[in-house]
């Protein structure tokens, strides 16, 4: 069904790009105000969505399709369904305020000289994939925009690429997601194809029931748990804490890590009766939410400690999409909503102290509180919200996640388990909570020898402050009038699983969820009385191997074997090189054809004596090629061969080959005239000739089988069948406008083909000069330079990145 | 590398027409013998003869750009045709006719896929430059190799002036 705006998300999604494009450019003239252009994309996205939502909310989304490749199923399909508004005000809506934001936190500030239209431009692209990720109607699409918020990621993490750590944290956040999304793809194809479509919303309300789908279900987890930071794959989310605050505000706890909750979500009501799916999802999610509590409780960097905490709160929303229930998803949406108004909140109160103090260092920062009420009394309500505290909207999502678990229909120690380690989470949150708020806002008068910061530094600027102080205040309000986000929130459950309606409110009277609130602040403030032994502990027992350690191993070991790999097959030699690719080309097509009933004969040798006379002198050229000692008389021969063949093509009829041939040819023999200065006149004549043998009988036998195969594909075509150069001519001149029916041939009918082929082209051409390049700085020729560094600087692989990890990342987040 | 002045005069007189030729083969391709990769070969040609009459310098003032953005200026002309189809409403790569009679000159007829052509066009004439840029130069002159990094109009000036060089 196509509404009457069909194209506007889609134009909306490219309206991302379009900006991102220009933004570089505008970014000259505009400096850092270019993040308000940026934020025009994501406005008009909210705008849209807030027009249309009042349908939408009714149970009619807005669907939009574009053919990409229709052959094979492939079309840009977007679909804004009630969940979808709840995620676009997300992306969009928290979006526009981290561009706004941006504008202050640029300002000033270390980064200032950088080159803001490159980060601002990733930013806004990011922004679009992510639009198209939660709009995407079509598994290959959703994966395609997964990949290119993987890759806007690990370009904004990356932002400050002169520091290795950056460098190291980037790669490791891109090898993770980016290899679970390959498995997630595999998941989609197995779906797709048991399921006949591609369509999520096709697929969705008809679910496939194979035991292929169900292996394909299980493997989308991989690319969810991956994106989403789940134990054991979360260690990439503090690291991500490397690029600017941001980009840790909006991809690294409002959106991208929610990618994979958003694809739970949509997933779980059909594919959580999948055997395996409830333990991996409900364990997955409540191991990550305990460690991720755990670790933050032991961070000293502001934004660490908040990274742990989102770690922690997505395996919270696991626990609760991943039901695939009714009620659970009701109080997942909400959760969902709640951590996007609270995190983005305390990842800008974190951006503003490191502003404003320079440094995130809890124990270094004090007197900030005194210092920037304002800043303290946003941070405490965000913060409030996180722990669970009433009269915040944090508090409702609590509340409706213990009432799921109160009454849950799964099998017998399920939800007991559930509940249990949702208390202990939420204890572990509200101490964490706690941390954030003494760590940011308090005085400290300890005895650290560290130099204390907080107590002079500039109090922010009221715009720097504005937007998570609106996140805050939306908080307060969402969490005291509840009912105000009640039809959005019961048309999104709607959407995903078909739940009855479930109104929220701050006030249940004495139920047993409100017992256990009780319980969870009580343990919580215990927590927090006895934070120095707890953290104690927590030292002793750190330090064992984990996630961090197995990642490095692994790159190491791929660098072990690609080592061998490449010593095997890359020799070094050219002839053994050439001979395994002919040979290979040889072989391989000749058994098949030996398994031919008939080799059809020759109709004809020749059809006149020209076609003989040169055909002779060609075959004079490539056996007089054999015994030519010169090089430069070699190079001559083949040409010569090549021309030969040229003429061929043009007594046959066929201009356009013998023109291509005839270039190919010329511009060969330039290159190797080229090439020819570098080398000896000579071959070098070494007494082992078996070499050269072996060169005859390798040429003889690609000049034999190019013999064959081409009588043989002459003469094997069926006389019934119609030839498909009729077609093709028919079709040359009307389908696409053109006489020459090899051209129409290459551009248009086999357009996708040559497309690829230039795409060779250039990374060929660009390969043979970098290796010219590299080989003569090799060679010492030409160092001009003396660069020591730059090697480092260049290679950016796997090695490099494995010792910064070690050394940097690994030192700094894990211990 | 030696100049000759019979075979410089020679090459300024011959580069312009075998580059029109070029551009004849180009633009005719669609219905008679040419394309895009013939003419781009065509054109590289041309560059060759004005590489053997003038070294790499000469082929450098004719096209001031680093072969790099040559070769993908190219893709990226060839990949937009393909989406331009797109935003049209057809599938990728989608070819389209347009026909238009100005006064005098008869029927004009445009094919979309010309653009893509002229991609593959540019494409082979910068794999062509950049053999130049690095074999022509380089045995030309061992001392100097143009190194990937300091080529002329290789450094780029940020805004404030400051030469920036990418490493």
């Amino acid at each position: 069904m196509e509404s009457k705006g069909y194209w506007v998300p889609i134009a909306l999604v490219a309206l991302h790009f379009v900006i991102a494009a220009i933004a570089p450019l505008g970014a000259r003239s505009l400096g850092r105000r270019i993040f308000y252009v940026c934020a025009v994309a994501p406005a008009a996205t909210a705008i849209w969505a807030a027009a249309a939502s009042p349908g939408i909310l009714e149970g009619r989304p807005v669907d939009a399709s574009l053919g990409w490749l229709p052959a094979i199923g492939l079309e840009i399909s977007l679909r804004v369904d009630a969940f979808a508004l709840v995620m676009i005000a997300l992306v969009s809506g928290i979006g526009t305020l981290i561009f706004v934001y941006s504008v202050s936190y640029f300002g000033h500030h270390a980064g200032t000289d950088r080159d803001l239209g490159r980060f601002a431009s990733r930013l806004t692209a990011f922004a679009g994939a992510m639009l198209g990720l939660v709009l995407a109607d079509n598994l290959l699409v959703l994966y395609v925009f997964w990949e290119l918020t993987s890759i806007t990621s690990y370009l904004l993490i990356g932002y400050e690429d002169e520091k290795g750590s950056a460098r190291a944290a980037a790669l490791q956040a891109l090898l993770i997601t980016a290899s679970g999304g390959l498995v997630m793809l595999a998941g989609f194809v197995l779906i797709g194809e048991a399921a006949g479509t591609y369509e999520i919303s096709a697929l969705l309300a008809n679910p496939p029931v194979t035991g292929l789908a169900a292996v394909g279900a299980l493997l989308t987890l991989a690319g969810a748990f991956t994106k989403s930071a789940q134990v054991p794959f979360h260690i990439w989310l503090p690291g991500a804490m490397a690029a600017p605050t941001p980009v840790s505000a909006y991809l690294h706890s409002a959106t991208m890590v929610k990618a994979g909750i958003y694809l739970i979500a949509r997933f779980a009501p059909v594919f959580a009766v999948v055997a395996g799916w409830r333990p991996l999802v409900l364990g997955v999610g409540l191991a990550t939410m305990l460690w991720g509590g755990l670790r933050a409780l032991r961070q000293h960097d502001l934004k660490l400690l908040l990274a742990y905490g989102t770690v922690s709160q997505l395996g919270f929303m696991m626990t609760l999409f991943g039901a695939g229930l009714g009620e659970a998803t009701h109080a997942a949406v909400v959760l969902l909503l709640a951590h996007a108004m609270f995190k983005a909140a305390l990842f800008m109160v974190a951006g503003v102290v490191d502003h404003q103090t320079h440094t995130r260092d809890i124990r270094r920062l004090s007197g900030v509180g005194r210092r920037m009420p304002a800043l303290a009394v946003v941070g405490t309500i965000a913060a409030m919200s996180m722990a669970g505290l009433p009269p915040l909207f944090g508090f409702i999502a609590k509340e409706g996640a213990y009432e799921t678990y109160l009454h849950a229909d799964l099998a017998a120690p399920w939800p007991t388990v559930m509940l249990i380690g949702l208390v202990a989470g939420s204890v572990l949150t509200f101490a964490y909570s706690y941390r954030f708020v003494w760590g940011a806002f308090a005085d400290k008068p300890m005895a650290r020898q560290r130099k204390q910061v907080g107590a002079s530094s500039p109090a922010p600027t009221w715009a720097f402050l504005a937007p998570p102080a609106l996140l805050a205040a939306l908080t307060v309000a969402t969490g005291i009038v509840p009912a105000s986000v009640d039809h959005l929130v019961n048309a999104a459950a709607q959407a995903l699983a078909g739940v009855e309606e479930i109104h929220l409110a701050l006030w249940h009277g004495f139920t047993l969820a409100l017992l256990l609130s009780m319980v969870t602040v009580g343990l919580g403030v215990g927590l927090v009385w006895v934070r120095e032994p707890f953290s104690a502990l927590q030292e002793r027992w750190g330090g064992w191997p984990g996630s961090q350690a197995a990642y490095e191993w692994s790159l190491r070991a791929l660098n072990v074997v690609s080592d061998r790999v490449t010593g095997v097959v890359q020799s070094g030699s050219l002839p053994v090189y050439l001979a395994v690719i002919l040979l290979t080309a040889v072989l391989l097509p000749s058994s098949a054809l030996l398994a031919l009933p008939r080799v059809p004969g020759p109709s004809a040798l020749a059809e006149n004596g020209a076609q003989l006379l040169v055909a002779a002198g060609i075959i004079v050229a490539a056996v007089s090629l054999i015994f030519s000692q010169r090089r430069f008389i070699s190079v001559f021969l083949m040409g010569s061969v090549g021309y030969g063949v040229a003429v061929l093509f043009v007594l046959q009829g066929a201009p356009d080959l013998a023109l291509t041939q005839f270039l190919i040819e010329t511009l060969s023999v330039v290159v190797f005239v080229l090439v020819l200065r570098f080398l000896p006149p000579r071959f070098s004549r070494r007494p082992w000739r078996l070499g050269q043998a072996m060169r005859v009988l390798t040429a003889g036998a690609v000049g034999a089988f190019v013999f064959f195969m081409a009588l043989i594909a002459g003469g094997s075509r069926p006389d019934s069948a119609t030839p498909v150069a009729e077609e093709f001519l028919a079709r040359s001149i009307e389908e696409a406008g053109g006489h020459n029916v090899v051209n129409v041939i290459l551009v248009d009918f086999r357009g996708y083909d040559t497309l690829g082929e230039i795409t060779v082209l250039v990374i060929a051409a660009l390969g043979v000069a970098a290796l010219v390049v590299a080989s003569a700085r090799r060679d010492g020729v030409a160092d001009t330079g003396d660069r020591p560094d730059e090697d480092r600087v260049d290679g950016t692989g796997p090695a490099d990145a494995r010792q910064e990890l070690g050394a940097q990342v690994g030192a700094e987040v894990e211990h | 590398m030696r100049s000759s002045l019979i075979l410089d005069t020679v090459t300024r007189g011959a580069f312009p027409l075998v580059l029109v030729f070029s551009l004849y083969l180009l633009f005719v391709g669609h219905n008679a013998p040419g394309g895009g990769f013939v003419g781009g070969l065509t054109a590289g040609a041309a560059f060759v003869l004005l590489y053997a009459g003038g070294g790499i310098q000469r082929v450098h003032e004719v096209v001031p750009m680093r072969y790099e953005n040559v070769l993908g200026a190219g893709l990226l002309l060839a990949g937009v045709t393909g989406l331009g189809s797109l935003v049209l409403g057809e599938p990728f790569l989608s070819s389209a006719i347009v026909k238009w009679h100005p006064p005098l000159l008869g029927e004009i007829k445009l094919v979309t896929v010309l653009f893509f052509d002229i991609g593959v066009y540019v494409i082979v004439v910068g794999m062509v430059i950049a053999l130049l840029t690095v074999l022509g130069a380089y045995g030309d002159d061992p001392d100097r190799m143009p190194s990937m990094v300091d080529r002329p109009a290789t450094t780029r000036r940020d805004r404030r002036g400051i030469r920036r060089t990418r490493q």
